[in-house]
């Protein structure tokens, strides 16, 4: 047998033991997961609203002011928990808050809208994620930070709180144009 | 004061394993017997003193010792005894002291049961295994002093236990686990002895052959008690995820399959000698390697839950140190192993070795799905996830050769095998095996689906190898049964070990293309058709818990108008730290398991819910055919040749 084979395990050993140093020193969050979409503009899609079965949204309807575009569902947890925050949000600081009511049903989010209060100045039903798989998105809560042109400036997964927005996310929002 | 004695007896259990990993080495190296015999007290001494900390830090859980910082941290008064219990080890410093107590325990098991073994060789494994102790005792003391005070004020009461961990699935998985990962310590420590000795022989591979069935089996049944609480648990119905930290269990179990096969060559055949050590010291880093990957956050998962950076680092030097030093070590010594004895392509030892081969591929292609998004990380590439679609078609692309020629493998000879003696069983077994796979599925299943084909397919191939396996035992014997009594352990257990093998993939492919998932808006008398069942939401009643509150369903389940079955989902509400959890109702049963979790209440009055519905087929073979898996690994431990080595020497 060759000698130089032996070392080879050694080597691949070095190779991770650099790739978790890394990791380790550089603090790599790999729960940050930044957008390919980001600086791109909104896909294109012509989906109903949730309300109204007969009333097409398309991409058109949401320009002219900056918004954010949140991804929910009422099968969600993380949803109906940030939901109260999302109400807040559209109410105290107007903020344009545009849902996409993703892979649901169209009663339950009905329901869910009534029951616990609409922050959304308009809201597309998404019932089988297309919308959410042009946008590349993992699962709700999502939120996209999008500016008045109709170009993704941000992308953030998870639910919002109060202390998240008014220490990141309100910056990210109040710099859209 | 209790504490302050636990953290005194982990220094000296610190100072004796630094003796026991110095004076018998030195004992090895100078060829002196007086510190060579040295290894054995210092040993028992270590983990006596761990012991001594190990229940000191028991004892203060099950008080409410809330002066220390670990107990209010992750206990409450209202947590029940056997949780209070279990949360020693559910956190980061309870467990790697339960690890290192684990560590010293297999070494003092070890020179407990090699009383025959010969001292040098004793000696250097119990070194060896002295000095992976000192490495996470100075880890624990530095990093994670689990006896930590807070002092002079303490608090009332304590921050209560993760309700995730509130389960008896939890009080088991974690130690089984570890005594699976710690386990594999003892065949490295006999790899890394044979290397320091320079003794090539087969005695070390006899010698660690028993060590490494039983950590084997405990890692078996410890990955599949992490599956059934995720199965019941987390309340999503899944039993694996390919989650970077299952992946970190799963490449160990994978290494030390292929370690058992090779253990088994070397003995036998004084063959794969360099092979065989280099597959022990991989086991044990792998196991190493998953106890870096939870306890240092790197790579993020459902378990990271103890994210510290500095420990990280820690865990990152004793990780290099160990395993770099053993493969340096290695790569000096192993090439004066000599190789010698010859077989054919025909034989039992290609086939282990086909056997080797697929399973580290299998390994090497897990290890880099889970640490792929820190590759690209590295490289500045675009952020990427590795999900279950990548594992499922590696897996089971390599999973098809592997049980394919386990079927056939099984039945060889060592050295040369007369393929004549095959061509029945190839005959009769392939056309059967297919069209069994092809006509059960079509006459009981849900329609077709050419993965269900293959997977049965290939059961029944595996099945077919098994029965002619024991026809080969008897069709020469006129006392059939005798001869089959006297098979031994050895044989019985690989019969075993490969019929769970059988029965675990039956359930894997089952579940995995026939269980129907659904979700529900449901209201007291609702009620929905799935398959053969029909669903009959009853209601939700609130119960109060020890610690929680709950909102318990009520679920009746009917089959052709009869009811069967009440599930009762529930939703709970854990006080102290303020979160809620999904406990699933499942009835279970051999052939399907009926499964309800309760998502959300769609109203205020809490009456109208979100359920997931789902029926699961054959679920529990996944379990069932892992505990015929660990059976047979302990099976094969019982085997008679053991205990004659052990009384009469070698």
């Amino acid at each position: 047998m060759k000698r130089w084979i032996l070392f080879v395990p050694l080597m691949v050993v070095a190779v991770i033991t650099g790739l978790f140093a890394y990791a380790l020193l550089n603090e790599v969050d790999p729960r940050v997961i930044p957008s390919a979409l980001e600086g791109r503009t909104m896909p294109a899609f012509q989906l109903t609203a949730v309300e109204d079965r007969q009333q097409f949204l398309t991409e058109q309807d949401l320009l002219g002011e900056p918004y954010i575009i949140n991804f929910w569902a009422t099968w969600c947890p993380s949803c109906r928990w940030e939901h109260p925050y999302l109400n807040s949000l559209a109410n105290d600081e107007g903020v344009r808050i545009i849902g996409v009511n993703y892979k649901d049903e169209r009663d339950l989010a009905i329901t869910w809208l009534q029951d616990y209060a609409n922050p959304y100045a308009l809201d597309i039903f998404d019932p089988n994620g297309d919308l959410g798989f042009e946008m590349g998105v993992t699962g709700a809560p999502e939120t996209f930070f999008v500016d008045s042109k109709g170009v993704i400036q941000h992308r953030f997964q998870g639910p919002i709180d109060a202390a998240l927005w008014n220490n990141r996310l309100k910056a990210v929002y109040d710099a859209l144009d | 004061m209790l504490p302050e004695y636990g953290q005194f007896a982990l220094i000296l259990a610190l100072l004796l394993a630094f003796a026991c990993a110095s004076l018998p080495l030195y004992g090895v190296l100078a060829g002196h017997k007086g510190f060579q015999q040295s290894a054995k007290p210092l040993t028992w001494g270590m983990f006596f003193f761990l012991l001594v900390g190990f229940a000191i830090l028991v004892h203060a859980f099950m008080v409410d010792d809330f002066s220390v910082r670990l107990v209010a941290s992750h206990s409450s008064t209202l947590l029940p005894w056997y949780y209070k219990f279990s949360a020693t080890w559910g956190n980061h410093e309870g467990s790697m002291l339960l690890w290192i107590l684990m560590l010293a325990g297999w070494a003092a098991a070890v020179s407990h049961y090699a009383r025959s073994l010969s001292l040098d060789l004793k000696a250097a494994v119990l070194s060896v295994m002295a000095m992976i102790a000192v490495a996470f005792l100075l880890f624990l003391l530095m990093t994670s002093n689990p006896f930590d005070r807070i002092l002079p004020i303490q608090p009332p009461d304590g921050a209560d236990l993760n309700p995730l961990l509130q389960d008896i699935g939890l009080i088991l998985h974690p130690p089984t686990l570890y005594m699976g990962y710690v386990g594999f310590s003892v065949a490295f420590a006999f790899a890394i002895g044979a290397l320091i000795t320079g003794r090539f022989d087969a005695a070390w591979a006899r010698w660690a052959r028993p060590w490494t069935n039983v950590a084997w089996a405990f890692l078996t049944i410890g990955i599949a008690l992490g599956s059934w609480w995720a199965y019941y648990e987390l309340g999503w119905g899944g039993w694996w995820f390919w989650d970077p930290v299952e992946n970190a269990s799963f490449m160990p179990w994978l290494i030390g399959t292929a370690l058992i096969h090779s253990q088994a060559v070397t003995e036998k055949r004084n063959m794969f000698k360099s092979w065989t050590l280099l597959l022990a010291i991989m086991a044990f880093s792998f196991s190493l390697l998953g106890t870096f990957l939870v306890r240092s956050g790197v790579l993020t998962s459902v378990h990271a839950f103890a994210v510290d950076p500095e420990r990280g680092v820690f865990i990152l030097m004793i990780l290099l140190a160990t395993i770099g030093g053993s493969l340096l070590l290695y790569a000096m010594r192993a090439s004066q192993i000599r190789v010698a004895g010859e077989y054919q392509l025909l034989s039992r030892e290609s086939f282990l070795l086909f056997n080797n081969i697929l399973l580290v591929v299998i390994t090497f292609m897990v290890l880099l799905g889970t640490l792929f998004p820190l590759i690209f990380d590295a490289f500045g590439w675009r952020k990427i996830s590795v999900g279950p679609p990548y594992y499922n078609l590696m897996f089971n692309f390599f999973m098809v050769f592997l049980l394919s020629l386990l079927a056939v493998g099984q039945l060889l000879r060592w050295k040369k095998h007369d393929g004549a003696n095959l061509v029945s069983l190839l005959k009769v077994g392939i056309p059967v095996a297919v069209v069994a796979g092809l006509v059960l599925p079509l006459v009981f299943g849900d329609g077709f689906h050419w993965q269900v084909w293959l997977g049965l397919a290939l059961v029944f191939w595996l099945v077919a190898g098994l029965i002619r396996s024991i026809y080969e035992r008897v069709k020469n014997s006129s006392t059939p049964l005798k001869s089959l009594m006297r098979a031994g352990g050895g044989y019985w257990g690989m019969w075993l070990a490969h019929l769970g093998v059988a029965i675990t993939t039956v359930g894997v492919v089952l579940v995995s293309n026939y269980d129907i998932e659904r979700d529900f808006r449901m209201g007291p008398g609702d009620s929905v058709q799935m398959g053969r069942y029909e669903f009959q939401f009853l209601g939700v009643e609130p119960v109060d818990g020890p610690n929680y509150q709950s909102d318990f369903g009520y679920i009746q389940v009917f089959k052709n108008g009869t009811a069967i079955a009440m599930l009762n989902p529930e939703k709970r509400f854990y006080h102290v730290q303020r979160s809620g959890m999904t406990e699933a109702g499942i009835q279970s049963g051999f052939l399907r398991d009926l499964y309800a979790s309760l998502a959300e209440p769609m109203e205020e009055s809490r009456q109208v819910w979100a359920v997931r519905l789902q029926i699961k087929p054959f679920v529990r073979w996944i379990w069932l055919g892992a505990i015929f898996m660990s059976i047979g690994a302990v099976v094969a431990v019982l085997d008679k040749r053991y205990f004659k080595a052990a009384r009469g020497g070698q």
